[in-house]
């Protein structure tokens, strides 16, 4: 018996071992943008236990949060991030773009543009709607104060910009021209450019400045029931933009990590109906259709383009409107 | 102490040379050569037109103009509180003394925050301002109070040691040879004390040049209006052209070198014009 001691605690030990490695601890990355915070704690929590109950394995997912296209720019240099979650397509093809973290097909890989929940571009006024904000053919009134980011540096204003462009080509003999013009009469309009969409909340609701804010739909909600409860209302315009935040697995990341099977269930995990019923509680527009219903109230419907169908996609938009030359740039032009 | 006894503190001339060069390599040499190299990417055409363009112009207009006018603020009343906290005995003293390093000690974005808080239409200092017709939060008026808060104690610091070891005498001296107050000041006083003035706003200014938490929020950031020059850089980062805001990174390194440059050599001129009287 003595001398198969070694050998007994050896056995011991590979048992041992081989219980630890069957229930693994996981640690993911989730690099976000501002307003997905609260969303996320609730989520992560949520996926935790799913991965408990279907894997045994433990799973622990960590949370970074700021301006969308910051965001990118840490994971492009280098923020070991395993997913993304971020306001915009082109912020997430900009890791294809920059050192090819994720493939060219990554839109594809998931369901709905890769876009799990959706929001759209709303006005948030005062409340009691003093200065009788409609449509967006209100905002360039004289005497009216608009706040929006700065479409150069925050994904949020991009889709503002877009929403508004979208509107001023469909007016009756609209040419880009006259969209153009409606732009720069709106922008000057803004008294303050902030760099990013929280920005631009605390400046509208902390700060009291201006009389409309052009707004995520779901940071909107978030305004009007938590910051500021009473003190505003939502306003929809006649058209909008359906804003697709996108999500992906970052591959360069969860190939070095092997974390590839997690990062994925996490991202699938958002489309499931535990998934998008979180979302709709944070004042997302989701896909399943059943849990759309339920919050239809909070939701009413909107005449909504879509960045591919009016405008043929990021590349173009960006071209177009945000790169050096672009619109933006000329409505600032004197 | 004797130069023999300087030399047994430290060891020998070539090993701290070394250090020097090594530090001075490591923290500010690599990095902005760095920052060069990178600007090079570009080629000369385009480097050109990124920074010759109307808003990246408009914003080192500014970012400069606004930081001159802050240390020309700060020279006045930064001469003022250093000679009050030198010259006069007063209770409370020492804590006006310690508040004066506050500017240093804060997180310019607290600053900024408090100071956009206060001065916002809506904030204590702004309802009074606005029916005035003053507006501070952003203009370009709010840029330069954001960044005279900065500059503070750059000039106090630097002025305090030299006044206080100016020599008294030299002005009961002129008091004596029938010189007035002002006559003292200008002809006895100041001479001794501008060229520490002049570091002081000059370091005011460099800090102010490239300032950005404190500023941000103030600014209001409208293209062609209130932009300053280190928002140009990280809107140029947003856009993933890495290059392109080293360029601009460039253009201002360059900028605040040269002027960096002019400033000592003002002074070397005075200090010898001095010397020579």
């Amino acid at each position: 018996m003595r001398r198969h001691l070694p050998l007994l605690l050896a056995a011991l030990l590979a048992t041992l071992g081989a219980g630890t490695a069957g229930a693994a601890r996981v640690e993911l990355l989730n690099a976000s943008y501002d307003p997905t915070r609260e969303f996320y704690v609730e989520f992560n929590r949520a996926f935790a236990a799913h991965w408990k109950a279907s894997t045994g394995d433990e799973v622990r997912v960590r949370q970074s949060h700021g301006g969308s296209g910051k965001q990118a720019r840490s994971v492009i240099d280098g923020l070991p991030a395993d997913v993304v979650t971020l306001a915009l397509a082109y912020d997430v093809d900009a890791l294809r773009r920059n050192g090819g973290l994720v493939p060219a097909n990554w839109q594809s890989r998931l369901p709905d543009n890769s876009a799990p929940y959706t929001s759209t571009i709303v006005f948030l006024v005062r409340k009691g709607n003093p200065k009788n904000i409609r449509d967006w053919s209100d905002l360039v009134r004289p005497g009216v104060q608009v706040i929006t980011p700065n479409p150069k540096t925050s994904g949020g204003a991009r889709w503002n910009y877009l929403a508004a462009w979208a509107w001023a080509i469909r007016q009756p003999q609209a040419t880009p021209a006259s969209a153009e013009a409606y732009l720069r009469r709106l922008f000057a309009n803004v008294p303050v450019l902030d760099s990013g969409a929280r920005g631009a909340s605390v400046t509208f609701v902390e700060r009291g400045i201006g009389d409309v804010l052009l707004a995520w739909e779901n940071e909107a909600l978030l305004a009007r029931s938590a910051l500021g409860a009473g003190r505003f209302d939502i306003v929809m315009p006649s058209l909008s933009i359906l804003a697709e935040p996108s999500v992906a697995v970052v591959d360069k990341v969860v190939d070095r990590k092997g974390t590839r099977r997690v990062a994925e269930a996490y991202l699938r995990f958002l489309y499931s109906k535990q998934g998008q019923e979180l979302a709709a509680k944070h004042h997302f527009r989701v896909r399943d259709p059943q849990v759309a219903a339920r919050s239809r109230a909070e939701h009413p419907e909107v005449a909504m383009v879509t960045i591919d169908q009016a405008f043929g996609g990021w590349d173009k938009a960006n071209a177009a409107h945000f790169a050096d030359g672009g619109s933006f740039d000329r409505i600032y032009r004197r | 102490m004797s130069r023999a006894a300087a030399r047994r503190v430290l060891p020998g001339f070539g090993l701290t040379l070394g250090y020097t060069v090594l530090y001075l390599s490591l923290v500010v040499l690599i990095p902005l050569s760095a920052t060069f190299l990178r600007s090079t990417e570009l080629g000369l055409l385009r480097f050109w037109e990124v920074v010759t363009a109307p808003r990246v112009l408009a914003s080192l207009q500014l970012s400069f103009g606004a930081s001159l006018v802050a240390a020309l603020v700060n020279a006045v009343f930064g001469f003022i509180v250093a000679w009050v906290l030198v010259r006069h005995e007063f209770p409370g003293r020492k804590l006006v003394d310690a508040l004066v390093d506050l500017p240093f000690a804060l997180p310019t974005a607290v600053a900024g925050i408090a100071l956009t808080a206060l001065y916002a239409p809506t904030g204590w200092l702004g309802t009074w301002l606005e029916p005035l017709g003053i507006k501070v939060a952003f203009t370009p008026l709010g840029i330069v109070v954001a960044l005279a808060f900065i500059g503070l104690p750059f000039v106090v610091r630097t002025l305090q040691p030299v006044l206080a070891e100016l020599d008294r005498e030299l002005e009961h001296a002129a008091h004596g040879l029938g010189a007035t107050g002002w006559d003292s000041f200008r002809l006895v006083v100041f001479p001794t004390l501008w060229p520490a003035l002049l570091t002081g706003c000059a370091l005011a200014f460099s800090r102010s040049v490239g300032e950005y938490g404190s500023v941000i929020f103030i600014a209001g950031n409208i293209p062609m209006v209130s932009e300053i020059a280190p928002l140009m850089i990280m809107t140029r980062l947003e856009q993933y052209e890495y290059a392109e805001a080293t360029a601009i990174a460039v253009v201002m390194l360059l900028l605040s070198f040269g002027m960096m440059l002019g400033i000592n050599a003002l002074q070397l001129w005075a200090q010898r014009r001095q010397g020579a009287r």
